[in-house]
């Protein structure tokens, strides 16, 4: 089997997601070509080796439907060559398109594709592209559809993270997320967001908060009583948790993902490829996983993930020095701690949605280049990258540094 | 056609077809009924010199809905033949509404169900300006759908989000409401309606297309997908789960006939709309309430097992003794059913309390707005506080509620019977002690019979009336008179310990109490007890009915049936030892006192399971196998029922399914304790029960009763012919 091995992996940085953000101007399309020529131009790559874009996108509605990865592709200037696909795991997408990227590499039946991802989410909303789990009652009364906020608190009760808990590690996210800004680690795949003039929109993510502390968040009310108690969805979550005699809701915005817009790609090719293209390999992407898990808990499913991929490769948690798990909500990523017993200065070292925001089409990718670029600066050798999934999946993907 | 419909043409060349369905109370879609009017309506349709059709009835209701027999007899019909037979129904009323020559409903009365959705494809609608007519879709109820294009219609008239609660609750519309939505054109004199109708027809009122069938038509309330639609679905699904604990499969399938007919063209609509009907009408669901929440209960209302040959009770007086919360409900219920009341206690004081908890009970009503103040204070006005026996002479009946004891009971029987007529009966409102006991302390123990009222008094639909050994034909059938007169559902059973309903009940909770001792977590015994359909959580129920009636009543049958005799029948006494710990230990003896199982806010409103509770019964086994529990709390109670019929206490079965659920409030959606072995199948519910018994002791055993009817392939309904007595 021919190996993948990422080539470079690029972001534009996260803005606010509501009508005041910086990138809201911006087009999906807009984003997507941006990462795409950043990709192109800074590795001077000749797109006639490039086969394909995957671009996860997970509202593909709108702006964002009729394939953002061809209209992208087309707009950037790529070769017509290129084609374009758009593929939607919810959450994960991004690195969903990774895997398939790698996939293809693996499989010899490509050189070079690229992965990533793109949400502006101020133009489109959770829900918009349709949900019938959700809506359709044929299907949300027996599967006891729940919306994810009220996932993440049924984590937090059933596995007992406090509200403290949940909002120290929130606190955390953004400590280590200023930390990471400040001493430019981010530097290498960030690629800063211009109009058409060269007038700056955005250099930075937009949405940190690091005056954040304890007493700050303990301000904030809970985000899904209403959803819980008035719309009966705690009701829901207790008919599939019996042992839940009371939903708490501990879940809010300072301790949830941000609602934010933003795009990756991340250019995966083979060995030739990169002969070819003149171009050096940072990592190899040697394993990866999706699976399905409970869809009312719906946010367990990185764990499980992790144990298929650790399994399927031989390895085991201790042999992952860096940890990354897209932080959608601060219970999710207790829960995966716990149970691989991983130290908390392993993961999610540089901070993440919580701190940064979850553009949900894109976080996938972003991660796996944060992943890397950490993998490299602290000069170690073996990472892991993960998300939890709407409707209850989990995916996970193991990156090795290449000398 | 003679005896069924009636129909003319006037000299502006306007038809009128006029439902007056002789033999029958109301209007009602039959399959006669609706051949005679659709030949009527197609020979006006076909007749050049007729402009327009106007359908109205000559009964006080317009049509209230199918006849549930004529449903009842398709039962037997296979699936295709069902929704063949609904479609011919739903191209029929398509063909009312696409006709050249308008149709218009003038709806003088109640229009429900069936006779709603005939008004519904009419394309012009007026109705009476007469008080109270209401119009609904009460389908859901009997655990159906309306199958005749209501959920179509009335959810493109409405939209999704306000045409759901109409169609998922079955509740009614009144005509101002009905205007305002444009459910109903017009409203017209009730004199003047039928010409109003015509008068629509004869100046081109009537739209020549539904508006369904206009271009560009748009339902209100935002568009399929749109995020209105999505968060109206989303929401009304997990509220409805909420409501149903997924046990009702009528409510979430007209849902899904708003949310899929929405977005198809109406032919296709009507067709999606005849699927989910005819899924329901084939499944158990619509079945088991069709069969007690109708048939059953409309035989317990008519009381079809009166004895035969006692004549009638006019009720004048009747007495009630004791005027606590039970015994001034008990007044309240007799006072409304049209008759006076002595409302007697010991002080005056105390007769005087009863009455102001009359008077309150009846002004609340009427601030709510169920009858008008001066009604109200008519009926409180019927009840007369006393201290004096004397007061009830020349009562028909006498009820008494006094404290639970034999002496108090003794006494107050004896000093009634002093002043009462050889003819008066006098009911017990014991719920525990049995009546052929208390009644030794009766000079005519012939009329001496159980009155079982259920709390609260006013608002609980059954009354379990027991026979003592002695107790007359005569004194069952004033009993019965009496619960008809004021409007509950009766039941008669034999004497036993906790006759039949206290008893089975006590199962459920008994059941929770084990699992307690066992070790399941107290949040997972309460989850599940709901989610089996049953009203609350054995915990939660014990709280309200009171911790230390429970407690005391246990005691008592111990000592007076004995231990061992207990222990011999499977009495699991793990269960006794959890009661004896939250009333004796840590007094903790239920709601009324601020403190049970549960904790208590200041307004006694429950908050959480008290920690206690957890910390005395650890959870020992957090994956624990739901349906189990489930089938424990299910079975044990069926188990006891059928000790009650092997005993002769209950005597039919749809007796005990009445019984139970408006009794005690075991799970609807089984159709009642009986119903819910035959859903089973009585060999496999053996096979389960012995199982339970294998690990969970003895209390488990099938009575032999099961065993030899399982063995002889007999079933407690042995088919599902109409009753004899449903021949209305």
């Amino acid at each position: 089997m021919a190996e993948a091995f990422v080539y470079d992996a690029v972001r534009t940085p996260r803005g606010k997601g509501k009508k005041d953000g910086s990138l809201v101007e911006a087009s999906p399309t807009d984003l997507s070509v941006h990462v795409l020529k950043s990709v192109r131009d800074r590795n001077s790559l000749d797109t006639t080796l490039v086969d394909d874009v995957v671009f996860g996108v997970v509202e593909p509605i709108g702006d964002q439907g009729g394939n953002v990865a061809r209209t992208a592709a087309i707009a950037a200037g790529y070769d017509e060559t290129v084609g374009g696909m758009q593929v939607n795991r919810f959450c994960s997408s991004g690195l969903e398109a990774c895997n398939i990227a790698s996939a293809r590499v693996m499989s010899g039946q490509s050189d070079f594709v690229i992965g990533g991802g793109v949400e502006c989410m101020s133009r489109l909303e959770i829900g918009d592209s349709g949900m019938p789990l959700a809506a359709d009652p044929i299907l949300s009364l027996p599967n006891y559809f729940v919306p994810q906020g009220i996932a993440a608190d049924l984590v937090a009760n059933k596995y007992g993270y406090s509200r403290d808990d949940l909002d120290s590690y929130a606190v955390e996210s953004q400590k280590r997320a200023k930390t990471a800004w400040d001493e430019g680690r981010f530097e290498k795949s960030v690629v800063p967001v211009t109009d058409e003039n060269g007038v700056m929109m955005l250099d930075h993510d937009e949405l940190l908060r690091p005056e954040t502390d304890m007493q700050s968040l303990a301000a904030l009310q809970p985000s899904f009583v209403m959803l819980g108690e008035f719309g009966g969805m705690a009701s829901v979550a207790q008919q599939r948790y019996p042992e839940i005699e009371k939903l708490d809701y501990r879940h809010h915005a300072g301790n949830s993902s941000g609602i934010v817009d933003g795009a990756a790609a991340v250019l995966i090719g083979s060995k030739e490829g990169g002969e070819k293209a003149g171009l050096k390999p940072r990592a190899r992407i040697k394993a990866f996983a999706t699976i399905g898990s409970e869809p009312t808990i719906m946010l367990t499913g990185p764990g499980e993930a992790t144990f298929r991929v650790l399994e399927r490769s031989g390895m085991s948690a201790d042999d992952i020095d860096l940890w990354e798990l897209n932080e959608a909500f601060a219970s999710v990523v207790l829960r995966y701690m716990d149970q691989l017993d991983i130290p908390h200065d392993r993961i999610n070292v540089n901070g993440g949605a919580i701190a940064m925001g979850h553009p949900l089409g894109a976080t996938g990718a972003m991660i796996l280049g944060t992943l890397i670029d950490e993998l490299e600066r602290q000069d170690l050798e073996t990472g892991l990258a993960t998300l939890c999934i709407g409707s209850g999946m989990g995916i996970a993907t193991i990156v090795e540094r290449v000398h | 056609m003679s005896g069924l419909i009636k129909s003319d043409i006037d000299s502006d060349g306007v038809a009128t077809i006029v439902w007056d369905m002789q033999d029958y109370p109301m209007n009602v879609l039959s399959e006669e009924s609706l051949r005679a009017f659709e030949a009527e309506w197609r020979a006006h349709q076909n007749n050049d010199d007729v402009k327009g059709v106007v359908i109205t009835s000559a009964r006080e209701a317009f049509i209230v809905g199918a006849d549930i027999n004529m449903l009842w007899r398709m039962r037997a019909w296979p699936a295709a033949e069902v929704f063949a037979q609904n479609q011919v129904l739903n191209r029929f009323f398509r063909e009312i509404e696409t006709a050249p020559k308008p149709t218009v409903a003038a709806i003088n009365g109640d229009a429900l169900g069936g006779g709603f959705e005939l008004a519904l494809a009419c394309r012009y609608r007026v109705i009476s300006d007469r008080d109270g007519i209401k119009l609904g879709l009460p389908e859901v109820m009997l655990g159906l759908l309306p199958g005749a294009g209501g959920t179509q219609r009335l959810g493109r008239i409405l939209g999704p989000k306000e045409a759901l609660p109409y169609l998922t609750t079955g509740k009614n519309m009144r005509a101002q409401k009905a205007l305002g939505f444009g459910v109903v054109h017009d409203i017209a004199p009730a004199d003047g309606l039928v010409a109003a109708a015509k008068k629509a027809i004869l100046e081109g009122k009537v739209p020549a297309k539904a508006p369904w069938d206009e271009k560009g038509f748009r339902f209100p309330g935002g568009a399929p997908h749109s995020r209105d639609w999505t968060q109206t679905f989303a929401g009304g699904g997990s509220m409805l789960r909420r409501e149903t604990q997924g046990n009702y499969p009528s409510p979430q399938r007209i849902m899904a006939c708003v949310y899929h007919g929405l977005q198809l063209p109406m032919d296709k609509a009507l067709s999606y709309e005849g699927r989910q009907f005819t899924a329901l009408f084939m499944g158990p669901t619509s079945r088991n309430l069709i069969r007690t929440g109708w048939f059953g209960r409309n035989a317990a209302n008519k009381l079809e097992k009166r004895p035969k040959g006692v004549p009638e009770t006019t009720f004048t007086k009747v007495g009630v003794i004791g005027a606590g919360v039970m015994g001034a409900g008990i007044a309240s219920c007799t006072a409304a059913g049209g008759c006076d009341v002595v409302l007697l206690d010991i002080s005056e004081e105390a007769a005087a309390k009863g009455k102001q908890h009359v008077i309150d009970y009846f002004a609340r009503q009427a601030a709510k707005g169920r009858m008008t103040k001066e009604k109200a204070e008519a009926i409180a006005a019927r009840v007369k506080p006393s201290t004096d026996y004397k007061d009830l002479e020349g009562a028909q009946m006498t009820i008494e509620a006094v404290f639970e004891d034999r002496g108090i009971k003794a006494k107050v029987t004896a000093a009634t019977e002093a002043v009462t007529a050889s003819d008066h009966v006098f009911g017990t409102n014991t719920s525990t002690l049995p009546i052929t006991g208390l009644a030794e302390a009766a000079e005519r123990p012939e009329e001496f019979i159980g009155v079982h009222f259920f709390s609260p008094v006013e608002k609980m639909p059954l009354v379990e009336i027991i026979r003592g050994e002695k107790t007359s034909d005569h004194a069952a059938a004033v009993a019965m008179d009496y619960v008809k007169m004021i409007k509950k559902t009766p039941i008669v059973v034999n004497d036993a310990r906790g006759f039949y309903t206290s008893r089975v009940f006590g199962t459920y909770t008994r059941e929770g109490f084990m699992m307690l001792s066992e070790g399941v977590s107290p949040a997972v015994i309460e989850n599940v007890g709901k989610a089996t359909g049953m009203p609350m959580g054995p915990l939660e129920l014990i709280d309200m009915v009171g911790i230390d009636t429970g407690h005391k009543i246990t005691h008592e049958t111990i000592k007076e049936v004995g231990r061992d005799v207990m222990a011999a029948r499977g009495e699991p006494f793990e269960a006794l030892d959890v009661l004896d710990w939250i009333v004796e230990e840590v007094e903790r003896p239920g709601q009324k006192a601020g403190k049970g199982f549960y904790d208590y806010d200041g307004d006694n409103k429950k908050t959480r399971i008290w920690p206690g509770v957890y910390e005395r019964f650890p959870t020992k086994n957090s994956d624990v196998d739901v349906d189990e529990l489930k089938k424990r709390f299910l079975h044990i109670q069926a188990l006891e029922t059928l000790r009650c019929m092997e005993e002769g206490v209950v005597t039919a079965a749809d007796d005990a399914d009445v019984g139970s659920i408006f009794g005690w409030g075991f799970a609807p959606c089984h159709g009642g304790v009986i119903s819910y072995v035959e859903n089973i199948g009585l060999p496999q519910f053996l096979k389960e029960c012995e199982a339970l018994a294998e690990t969970y002791g003895k209390r488990f055993e099938p009575p032999q009763l099961l065993r030899d009817m399982a063995a002889r392939g007999q079933r407690f309904y042995p088919d599902e012919e109409i009753p004899a007595h449903a021949a209305e």
